[in-house]
């Protein structure tokens, strides 16, 4: 037998077949999951950072303050006011500004809520399932019963309307859902053999719903975050055009319609003030079509879910 | 007994169930008020006499479960109990009846329901089952894009477009949707057009996508692939062969849209200042008139569980393998 020395000194087999198959980092994998998203996807995504950073600089965007009254309310579209002024005077684009930061922040720190209260409790629901289990379940079951928007405006006929008692009551009746979910999800999470070895190690139910079930079932619950984001979204949104949602002098979009809509009225002498109440009901709509389409994408990409075919 | 029949009976129990502990919701809701709320509904100047007997005639002074079976018992006669609006401090009551102010609006609210139902499902079921006959083909494409797109616009958006499009711009159809009862029925149609365009738009792309998704679902069957071999032409495959096997979705999914109607018609009578009771709630909401909030309340609530019970009830009856067990 020969020696055969055209090998380098040192070379192994299994080191050049290792090197081939070191993973790529989170950040490589992430960037070649964007890089096929498709065009929707990139539309959605660059549009729902476009509303973040809108909402995050608002007080460097806006050409005026939040609530500074001018002299003239319904003014014209001009050079000083780019989309005129409303009711009483406020520049309608410093308003729509600052309405991305609030209608968004209050939406997102619901939603975070209602992910807090639904999901810990699916969580510990499908881990315990006993009497507690189905407590929940049956009050859940009720809740949805009844519309949620008619519920809202139950509660907020009882308690005077202000951003703490909307926060509160939209995550409470929004919960039930993420409940729904999270407990669904889990339940098939919790009977795998990994999650009886960590119980029987002994540890305590918070680590094992947050170290074994939690991480296995986050894909579901990051694209339910999308979806329950528009929907809270819709319904703030909803109510403040009702007038008992956020009331003012916050400047938000649903009560800027509400505020604005009689400038419709006029839209055949001057299109442009006609055209003023939609502007920030295209805001809303815009940004529930962008946050559903990059959602749609991630349900594709994590669980090759397709709509029929 | 048939199996069936116990699934649909224990169905509605659950049903009767949960519109009692709903009400019973509804109702605590009055006791959830702070102390001091009978001085807001009379007026600083209300003297300690008249907000007693105020209290008193809400039946405050009873227990809740007590209050609750009365209230049950007057709203099962009928009585909806009295309006806050129209007291005085001085005792003076010119308050209505709760029913009184409701049952007009209701007629209204149905009838415009009722129109939109009229318009919406048909026409969604003509989009859905087309759209499912040429799959893929621009016309499936763009039908689905145009729903994707309403789907995600809130109603007031669609609602003051078609104002501006409908109303403002080129004067078709009236802005306002004022209705009374002596109006005729072709000028009360053509009050309510742009309403119930709106509604139409919302929950037809719904209940489109549905019928498509059910129908091509159907489609995947083996019994449909047969027919094909068989030479069968393609709508006489989806009209014989698919669609009597589809219509058990199709009617949940119809019941589920006209639930979904009962929260829709609230925004939209707002927008259009229609007469119903879903602008009533929002009226009295704001001037915080529990009553009349607890009747619109439990009037959409018990709509909603009624229209589910429904789907779930034809979704039972209408399933092959809980007619024929074995």
């Amino acid at each position: 037998m020969t020696d055969s020395t055209d090998l380098p000194e040192g070379y192994s087999a299994s080191a050049e077949v290792g090197a081939l198959r070191q993973r790529r980092s989170r950040a490589e994998r992430s960037w070649l999951a964007l890089k096929k998203a498709p065009l929707s996807a990139w539309f959605g995504m660059i549009v729902v950072a476009g509303y973040v950073f809108v909402a995050l600089f608002a007080p460097w965007l806006a050409p005026y303050g939040e609530a500074q009254i001018f002299a003239t309310p319904f003014a014209p579209w001009d050079e000083t006011h780019r989309f005129g002024t409303d009711q009483i005077g406020r520049d309608i684009l410093t308003r729509l500004i600052y309405g991305a930061r609030n209608t968004m922040g209050i939406a997102l720190v619901t939603t975070l809520l209602s992910f807090l209260i639904g999901g810990g409790l699916g969580l510990v629901a499908a881990i315990n399932r006993s009497w507690l289990d189905q407590f929940l379940s049956r009050a859940v079951d009720v809740l949805m019963a009844i519309p949620s928007l008619i519920f809202a405006l139950v509660l907020l006929s009882i308690f005077k309307p202000s951003v703490v008692s909307l926060i509160l009551i939209i995550a409470v009746l929004d919960s039930t859902r993420v409940f729904r979910l999270t407990r669904a999800v889990a339940i098939n999470v919790a009977v795998m053999d990994y999650v009886e070895v960590a119980r029987l190690r002994g540890e305590k139910l918070g680590w094992v719903m947050k170290n074994e079930i939690l991480p296995n079932i986050m894909p579901p619950l990051v694209a339910e975050f999308g979806l329950r984001f528009s929907f809270v979204f819709l319904t703030i949104a909803a109510l403040s055009f009702l007038g008992v949602g956020i009331q003012p002098p916050t400047a938000d979009w649903g009560s800027m319609v509400r505020d604005n809509a009689s400038l419709i009225q006029f839209a055949q002498y001057d299109l442009k003030a006609g055209i003023t109440p939609l502007l920030p009901a295209a805001a809303i709509g815009l940004l529930t079509v962008a946050v559903n389409f990059v959602v749609d994408w991630f349900l594709h990409k994590t669980s090759g879910l397709r709509d029929e075919q | 007994m048939h199996p069936v029949l116990v699934t649909i009976v224990k169905r509605l129990l659950l049903g009767v169930v949960t519109l009692f502990v709903v009400s019973a919701i509804i109702f605590s809701s009055i006791s959830l008020l702070p102390g001091d709320f009978g001085e807001a509904v009379l007026g600083q100047a209300a003297t300690e006499d008249t907000v007693a007997a105020f209290r008193k005639e809400l039946g405050l002074d009873k227990p809740a479960p007590a209050r609750y079976l009365d209230w049950v018992k007057s709203v099962a006669k009928g009585d909806l109990g009295t309006s806050f609006s129209g007291r005085s401090a001085s005792g003076q009551d010119r308050s209505r009846s709760v029913a009184e102010m409701i049952a007009p609006r209701l007629k209204n609210t149905l009838f415009l329901a009722s129109v939109t139902a009229l318009i919406a499902v048909p026409l969604a079921l003509f989009l859905g089952l087309t759209a499912a006959l040429y799959r893929n083909s621009w016309y499936d494409r763009s039908v689905n894009v145009t729903t994707l797109t309403t789907i995600s616009m809130p109603e007031f958006f669609v609602a003051y477009v078609l104002i501006l499009i409908f109303a403002s711009l080129w004067k078709v159809f009236p802005s306002l949707a004022t209705v009374d009862i002596d109006m005729a029925m072709g000028e009360r149609l053509n009050r309510i057009a742009l309403p119930a365009i709106t509604l139409t738009l919302v929950i037809v792309a719904h209940m489109m996508r549905m019928t498509r998704a059910a129908i091509i679902n159907l489609l995947a069957s083996p019994y449909i692939e047969m027919a094909r071999l068989k030479g069968a032409s393609r709508s006489e495959v989806i009209l014989k062969h698919a669609l009597p096997n589809a219509w058990a979705p199709i009617a949940t999914v119809i019941a589920f849209n006209l639930a979904y109607l009962v929260v829709g018609v609230v925004v939209v009578e707002v927008v259009f200042v229609y007469p119903g009771i879903g602008q009533l709630m929002v009226d009295s909401v704001s001037s915080r008139d529990i009553p009349v909030v607890q009747a619109c309340a439990l009037i959409f609530a018990g709509t909603y569980i009624l229209l589910n019970l429904i789907a779930d009830v034809i979704g039972i009856v209408t399933n092959p393998r809980l007619l024929h067990p074995r």
